[in-house]
């Protein structure tokens, strides 16, 4: 049968292709193009199949390529694929014909590092910002100590744990958990529908409505925990009529979910501390409450019988009051009777004495003129009287004036010479014989130390007529006149000439011989020379 | 030996940090001295009936975990949970 070619049925002489012709067409064309490509994406559902090989995808905001490692591949991969991880892949692309996909078949994967994910994490957190969504004035402060508290976790591991143990020790409460998954694709829609859920529940319900909602999360990496940081659970905690705690992740950790809060908890068992109050601490709070309520009454209630009691005692018995006035007026009535009296009396006293007082005026003339003539009789009296003084003094000066003093004092001046005179020459006398004795005594000493000491002892003075001494042989000229002197008296003498002179030192020895020897033998003497 | 009189609704209906706060400021005026004596009594009455509901509100400390359930027509339920 011929096919009819009929216009309106373009395409017509193209030539015809079978499914399995066309899929290997693609095939080779996909192929031969992206043999050999580098792409970056975010890891989405990463599944490790039983063969070894591990599917997943690849995407960003728009799109989605599905991927697959090798199992030889998987093991030469620097990092695992996980879940949002922002990575870059070399790879091939190819078809699968049997299902008209495409797929990138990974060879290498490094991570893109958190930059990325961070920069679309600030942006959302930017625009929700904008919104208004995490506000200070949309902050609403948690209860005192709430009845109901809502927990929104996940059913099993350690967060809910932490939470109701911490509870426990600071004040047991009724909680109500809302299991959810914390991690995965459906936790964000999870947590969102459970943060509205309880904002659902009608208070007084079979169902209590909680006072408060804590959002809690363990640790984990960032991609762990990008379901706190999904725009949905932010707008529904942000949206919450009851005020929330979120408790995600570890203390540095933080996820957009912390902002639209009503309070951040570092960790989970920080926000039960913030949830509740500590009872203990509340009782004794009470109790201390109780004890001053009961104190401050009863000493009001003391206090005001004393002031009763003070008052009563301050008023005093009214009629005593009276009669003390009563009498006081009639002490003032009387004194001010006997006062008046006595001023009257004074006065006329002094008026009296003022009377008896005056003079007639002729009797305070006559007085005045008898004063007067008084005053200048002793005006007189006492001027006679001052003359006949100073003459007086003047007659006992005049014969005090005389010459006798003078003569007194040259007379004992005459005798005080005299006796002065008297008084120099006894004394310069007495001074005079002093010395004479002095003298001496002093010529007595001398002529002990003379050569008349020496004469005694045999020796001879010779001296010359002129009575100087001859000591030297060579004075002894011939024919001199000599004195010879001895100890008993002198002998004069002449020396002889041409004598011998006999040696020095025999002469003191023999002054007699060698003298006589002298005068007798003039020649020996003459051998002298 | 009296039973206590009931407490009040007026402060029954109060939360416990709104009781313990009135019941505070009570305290502290009664301590001033200043107030009538009037005043003081009816005071010292309202006092003692926040103290009681105090009390009370402490007294109810009893852990309670409920978990809960969501059913195919969104309604919504709790179970009692046991958390190990």
């Amino acid at each position: 049968m011929d096919r009819d070619p009929a216009p309106g049925r373009p395409g017509s002489n193209l030539a015809e292709l079978t499914v399995t012709e066309l899929s290997r067409a693609l095939k080779r064309t996909v192929e031969d193009q992206f043999g050999y490509v580098r792409v970056r994406g975010e890891v989405s559902q990463p599944k490790r199949h039983g063969s070894g090989h591990v599917y997943l995808r690849l995407k960003d905001e728009t799109a989605v390529i599905e991927s697959v490692c090798w199992r030889g591949s998987v093991s030469r991969l620097s990092v695992q694929p996980e879940e949002g991880m922002e990575v870059i892949c070399t790879g091939k692309l190819t078809t699968y014909p049997g299902r008209s996909q495409y797929q990138l078949v990974i060879e290498t994967m490094e991570l893109a590092g958190e930059g990325a994910l961070l920069k679309l994490l600030e942006e959302r957190k930017r625009r929700l910002a904008a919104e208004g969504l995490f506000e200070a004035s949309r902050k609403r402060p948690l209860p005192f100590l709430p009845e109901v508290i809502g927990v929104i976790t996940s059913p099993t591991g350690a967060v809910i744990r932490d939470i109701l143990h911490r509870l426990a020790d600071r004040f047991p409460r009724h909680v109500l958990l809302w299991p959810v998954a914390v991690q995965g694709e459906t936790a964000a829609a999870q947590v969102a529908a459970a943060i509205k859920g309880f904002n659902g529940i009608a208070p007084g319900g079979r169902v209590p409505r909680p006072d408060l909602i804590i959002v809690a999360r363990g640790g984990g990496s960032l991609e762990d925990l990008m379901a706190f940081n999904e725009e949905i659970v932010v707008r529904a905690a942000a949206a919450s009529e009851i005020p929330l705690i979120s408790a995600v992740g570890h203390e540095t950790d933080t996820t957009l979910i912390d902002f639209a809060s009503d309070r951040r908890a570092p960790t989970p068992t920080a926000a039960a501390e913030m949830a509740v109050p500590v009872r203990a601490e509340l009782i004794a709070l009470v109790m201390d409450c109780q004890r001053r309520q009961h104190a401050a009454t009863g000493r009001m209630i003391l206090e005001r019988r004393n002031w009763v009691d003070g008052f009563a005692r301050g008023l005093g018995d009214p009629q005593a009051l009276l009669e003390d006035s009563v009498r006081r007026l009639d002490d003032r009535v009387e004194r001010m009777g006997i006062a008046v009296a006595g001023v009257l009396e004074r006065r006329r006293t002094r008026v009296a004495e003022q009377g008896a007082k005056l003079r007639h005026p002729r009797e305070v003339m006559t007085l005045a003129d008898g004063r007067l003539r008084s005053e200048a009789r002793a005006l007189g009296a006492a001027l006679r009287q001052v003359v006949a003084a100073e003459q007086g003094r003047l007659g006992r000066l005049t014969p005090r004036l005389t010459l006798l003093p003078i003569r007194i004092k040259v007379g004992d001046g005459e005798r005080r010479l005299g006796e002065l005179g008297e008084r120099m020459d006894a004394g310069f006398s007495r001074l005079l014989g002093e010395r004479e004795t002095r003298l001496k005594s002093g010529a007595a000493l001398l002529e002990s130390f003379s050569y008349r000491g020496i004469l005694e002892r045999g020796f001879a003075l010779v001296t010359d007529d002129a009575e100087r001494r001859i000591t030297s042989a060579a004075d002894a000229k011939p024919g001199l006149p000599v004195t010879l002197e001895f100890q008993d008296g002198k002998v004069d003498a002449v020396v002889g000439g041409g004598g011998l002179v006999r040696k020095a030192e025999t002469a003191p020895r023999q002054p007699k011989k060698a003298d006589a020897t002298a005068k007798q033998d003039p020649a020996k003497q003459g051998l002298l020379f | 030996m009296m039973a206590e009189p009931a407490i009040p609704p007026d402060v029954a209906a109060l939360s416990f940090e709104d009781a313990l706060g009135e019941l505070e400021r009570i305290v502290r005026q009664l301590e001033e001295g200043r107030a009538k004596l009037d005043d003081a009594i009816s005071s010292y009455e309202r006092g003692t009936s926040l103290r009681r509901h105090c009390e009370a509100k402490l007294r109810e400390a009893q852990a309670k975990v409920d978990r809960i359930t969501v059913a195919a027509d969104g309604s919504i339920g709790a179970e009692p949970a046991r958390i190990e």
